[in-house]
């Protein structure tokens, strides 16, 4: 069979956009514990958040791959849902999607755009402050800056309700993506229940502990 | 039983269509939905009009001909059944039903609720079957131990009566668990070993020519499946597919 035909082949999309969901459910696995630091430890946070900004791996190698993984992510979920959008040409006038799968299920590229919107907002809060106050700027590296920054930003509730609801969105966009990205690469065996409840808990603690964060710097400051 | 039909008319694969509503009377709860579609036909021909056309033919839930997509449901709202094993027990007197034709770019409409499923055969073609040879020197079959669990789950995928259900649920229009159905039945056995590689390679490659959409593991088929087709086949196509495209 021809590459083109392969590289084309749908599995093979499918299976992409779950070696990178699970990329991606890695690196928040590791956001999530950094962040967390923030209400144990002023200085604990800012001692890690200033490694992670200065390590040359993390900055020159990880980013980068980061950087790769969303966007690839993000691509290939428009390509996906306008391919599959032209599947049906003519819609159902009457469509029960509700009686037989899950609103997460059925709505990953709404939860998607809404953590895509989310992502312009974190950005504007932290990346390009942080690339202007690093490469711009110029200004002298200073340990003692993160959790001050952190807790500035949680001063507007506006600005906290949306960060809160967005990770709502994201506990809907993991609750389905966790285990539907290891059928993609084909694991379902005796392992798998058990791998999904793993999915389901990850889906639930991991945005709540986002939210617990978000909350606890906007009411204790 | 008083109802009200909503049914898509088309009068051909050119012809734009719409919703056409019918009142009804005089249905029985112990009917199949298709019964009651031949009452209503029926009172069509008689007061001159074109009947509605739908396919069916066995009548018990084994040939997978009759479709149809009952109340935003492929086979309606019971579970496991086809759409001549739905009985109108499943609906209450002044219900309002809709009717339509199973939908998706690769089942095109033919006439009102009748659709062109010729895609299932063509990925059947392109490698849904093993080469033996049938001259009068074939092996027994039985002659080859298989394992018990692989010919359970390959007797399950065998199951699938290619009514296209699965592709009418998906909200992508996906046709992975008929073809992961196809794929595994064989692909389980020792004699569909040999053809493995290139089977599932030129199955899916015929898949996407169709215009089917990518599955999004909603489940949404495998319950909707009149035959209780696991979604386990798709993964196992996966895999399949991911050893054979490193093979090439």
């Amino acid at each position: 069979m021809a590459q083109s035909a392969l590289l084309n082949a749908s599995i093979l999309k499918k299976v992409a956009m779950a070696l990178s969901g699970i990329f991606l459910i890695t690196f928040l696995a590791l956001h999530v514990s950094l962040n967390f630091i923030s209400i144990l430890s002023e200085d604990v946070f800012n001692e890690a958040s200033h490694f992670m900004g200065y390590n040359p791996l993390i900055q020159y190698v990880m980013q980068p791959v980061l950087a790769f993984g969303v966007i690839f992510h993000f691509v290939m979920g428009f390509i996906l849902t306008a391919q599959n959008s032209a599947a049906r040409p003519i819609a159902y006038a009457k469509y029960n999607g509700a009686a037989n799968a899950s609103w997460s299920s059925r709505n990953m590229i709404i939860s998607g755009l809404v953590i895509l919107a989310f992502l312009g907002l974190h950005f504007y809060d932290f990346w390009f402050p942080e690339v202007s106050y690093k490469y711009i700027a110029g200004t002298a590296p200073d340990a003692t800056r993160y959790y001050g920054e952190l807790v500035h930003k949680f001063h507007d509730p506006i600005r906290t309700a949306l960060y809160c609801v967005s990770f709502i969105l994201l506990g809907f966009h993991l609750w389905h993506g966790f285990a539907s990205s290891l059928q993609s690469v084909g694991m379902h065996n005796k392992y798998s229940r058990f791998l999904s409840k793993v999915g389901y808990w990850f889906a639930v603690v991991v945005p709540a502990l986002f939210v617990i964060i978000a909350l606890f710097h906007h009411f204790n400051n | 039983m008083k109802l009200t039909l909503k049914i898509w008319r088309q009068k051909n694969a050119q012809d734009k269509g719409g919703i056409v509503e019918y009142p009804i009377d005089g249905i029985e709860p112990d009917m199949s939905f298709l019964e009651m579609l031949d009452v209503l036909n029926e009172g069509l021909i008689n007061k001159g009009e074109e009947p509605v056309a739908f396919d069916h033919d066995c009548r018990e839930g084994i040939c997978g001909m009759c479709s149809l997509f009952i109340n935003g449901e492929a086979h309606g709202p019971d579970r496991g059944v086809t759409t001549c094993q739905l009985h109108m027990r499943m609906f209450k007197d002044g219900d309002t039903i809709f009717i339509e034709p199973f939908r998706a770019k690769a089942f095109p409409v033919i006439k009102d609720l009748v659709v062109d499923r010729s895609s299932f055969d063509r990925i059947q073609h392109a490698g849904g079957f093993i080469s033996v040879n049938t001259s009068g020197n074939t092996i027994d079959a039985n002659t080859i131990p298989v394992n018990k669990d692989d010919a359970d789950k390959s007797f399950d995928a065998a199951a699938c009566i290619g009514c296209g259900a699965c592709v009418a649920t998906c909200k992508n229009s996906s046709a992975m668990l008929f073809v992961s159905a196809k794929v595994s039945q064989y692909a389980l056995l020792p004699q569909g070993k040999v053809e493995a590689t290139d089977r599932v390679l030129h199955m899916v490659h015929q898949m996407d020519l169709e215009g089917f959409g990518n599955c999004t593991n909603t489940g949404a088929c495998e319950i909707e499946c009149p035959k209780g087709i696991s979604l386990e086949n798709i993964a196992r196509m996966n895999r399949e597919y991911l050893a054979a495209s490193l093979k090439g």
